[in-house]
């Protein structure tokens, strides 16, 4: 049998390594998140991050949007998809993944380039007599890279999770009479569950986390947690305590967010790779 | 009636697609084209030009990141898929429980944000480097890009091999032993074959997501600059055309790979159908 007693050490120098860069790094942020700066135990860094709090509310809002954008534009994506045959469904799944290949900050800066006063969207427009409209540093360009760079991690999973629903599932629900909106609430929302579920912790898990989206396109003046993050390890206002704190707070966020997804999901997350 | 119904149904899903996919690849688009533009700003395209190219090619910078960014993907890869292969092992030979335990924690890089990888890891090499290790210069650098590396790719060839470890006939592995291997003879002559395709693809995995990786890198990587890291400061000056141009390459690069991946998948499928057919038919 390859079960030896044996074969157990095989893993070791995995469990060592797990230990002191996995392990260890997590407990270290949790140390500094509970200590100041000469060591001592405090709780000043959490309940300073109550002067935050807009920071973090932006962040949640932002992604919370771009999460539903990306559901709403995915989901008959990903059912149309489903339908189509199967080579031709094996072609547009390459053009979904195309994208993600590309580097995230490519992708980014393409739109840096499209919003920008004198950019591409505002030239069209002004052919037309329209604008300028002033499109880049706002929220609504953070959302819209949020949207642009996650879209393939809601496809991939709803598509998934669709190629299960045997269409005789839907014909049946169409001759028993139901419309459009029955067959979507009652038959493929309920049955598209678990894609919809891996998708929004796809999306919202990096969207909630980013700090470059909103550096690139948002300009200053609209931080998230990602950004005061990374201030507090690099930039100019270093004090790892607090951003150790921050760290803290952003995680117990992503567990709640995919506690409350996995909460309506049975299944384990869907492949993705 | 209905089948005027139904073609309705196709031209709005043909026209909710193309919009989809115009939407995914317009700004794609937009990048290439300015990349051939004679004309260092972006308002206005004067006239076609390689130019961009050509100043790539001279950019110190660029060239040396993507050196970095090659050498340490490959070596990380190496480093990762060895020690997550042998882990694989290791841990398909302990109790449920165990397993239960060290995929759990395995599964931390995976599902953290990266950013929350990124600093954690920053914060233990502070930590060394208060200890006095690393010397005057400190630790950041060649061996913490090295070491985030491989710490964020090994999940990944673990959960890439071990559901093909479960899948192996044990019988195998048996006869080799009742056929006189020795246990170490067994596992290359047979286990690891089995394995190597899996194995394969977790490196390629690991390749990809380290040439890609930003997040991790950024927090760790001291003065040192891989190729993300370089585009990073190239987008922070007002305008880089050479950013253009060098997303052109990359966008080509990766529709090479993708397509003949593509190929030979296909090829192997054709082969496959066609040995069904044939063993259908002496059947």
């Amino acid at each position: 049998m390859l079960r030896s007693k044996a074969s157990r050490w095989a893993a070791a120098p995995y469990l060592v390594w797990m230990c002191i860069f996995i392990v260890v790094p997590l407990a270290i942020v949790v140390w500094y998140a509970l200590t100041d700066a000469n060591g001592f135990f405090t709780l000043a860094n959490l309940t300073g991050i109550g002067r935050y709090a807009s920071v973090f509310g932006r962040s949640l809002l932002l992604a919370a949007e771009a999460t539903v954008i990306c559901l709403v534009l995915a989901f008959p994506v990903g059912y149309f998809l489903s339908r189509l045959r199967a080579n031709k469904q094996h072609i547009m799944l390459m053009l979904v993944m195309l994208p993600m290949w590309m580097n995230f900050l490519l992708r980014t800066y393409a739109w840096m380039t499209l919003l920008e006063k004198n950019g591409l969207i505002n030239k069209l427009l002004g052919l037309f007599g329209i604008g300028p409209f002033n499109m880049i540093n706002t929220s609504g360009a953070v959302v819209l890279g949020m949207v642009y760079n996650y879209l393939p991690y809601m496809i991939l999973p709803l598509y998934t999770a669709m190629t299960k629903i045997d269409n005789s599932v839907v014909e049946a629900a169409q001759d028993l009479g139901a419309n459009v909106f029955q067959i979507l609430l009652r038959v493929l929302i309920p049955l598209a569950r678990p894609g919809i579920a891996t998708g929004i912790t796809m999306v919202f898990v990096p969207a909630v986390s980013t700090f470059i989206i909103s550096r690139m396109l948002g300009g200053g003046a609209n931080l998230l947690i990602g950004d005061l993050i990374e201030l507090q390890f690099l930039g100019n206002s270093y004090n790892l305590n607090l951003g150790s704190a921050m760290s803290l707070v952003l995680m117990v966020i992503v567990l709640l967010c995919m506690s409350f997804t996995s909460s309506f999901d049975e299944e384990e997350m869907e492949g993705v790779m | 009636m209905k089948t005027w119904k139904r073609q309705n149904r196709h031209l709005l899903q043909r026209t909710y697609l193309i919009l989809i996919f115009g939407f995914m690849y317009l700004p794609i688009a937009v990048l290439i084209a300015y990349s051939f533009n004679e004309n260092k700003s972006r308002a206005v395209f004067t006239g076609f030009s390689l130019k961009w190219y050509v100043s790539l090619f001279h950019n110190e910078m660029i060239l040396s990141a993507l050196g970095l960014s090659l050498v340490l993907a490959l070596v990380s890869s190496v480093v990762a898929t060895v020690l997550g292969t042998l882990a694989t092992i290791g841990i398909n030979s302990m109790s449920r429980k165990m397993q239960l335990v060290i995929n759990n924690i395995s599964y931390v890089p995976v599902v953290n944000p990266e950013i929350i990888t990124g600093v954690s890891l920053m914060l233990l090499f502070v930590m060394t480097q208060k200890m006095g290790i690393g010397g005057e210069e400190g630790v950041f650098g060649w061996p913490t890009l090295l070491i985030a590396h491989i710490t964020f790719n090994v999940p990944y060839v673990i959960f890439n091999v071990s559901p093909k470890l479960r899948q192996l006939d044990s019988s195998l592995y048996n006869a080799a032993l009742d056929l006189g291997c020795t246990p170490r003879q067994a596992f290359f002559k047979v286990i690891l074959p089995q394995l190597s395709p899996a194995i394969l693809s977790a490196f390629l995995i690991c390749l990809t997501y380290s040439i890609d990786d930003f997040m991790i890198s950024y927090f760790n990587c001291g003065t040192m600059q891989t190729l993300p890291i370089a585009i990073y400061s190239m987008t922070r000056k007002k305008v880089s055309p050479e950013i253009n141009a060098l997303s052109t390459i990359m966008f080509l690069v990766i529709l090479a790979i993708i397509l003949t991946s593509n190929a030979i998948d296909s090829r192997a499928y054709k082969r496959n159908q066609a040995a069904i057919r044939r063993d259908a038919a002496n059947a």
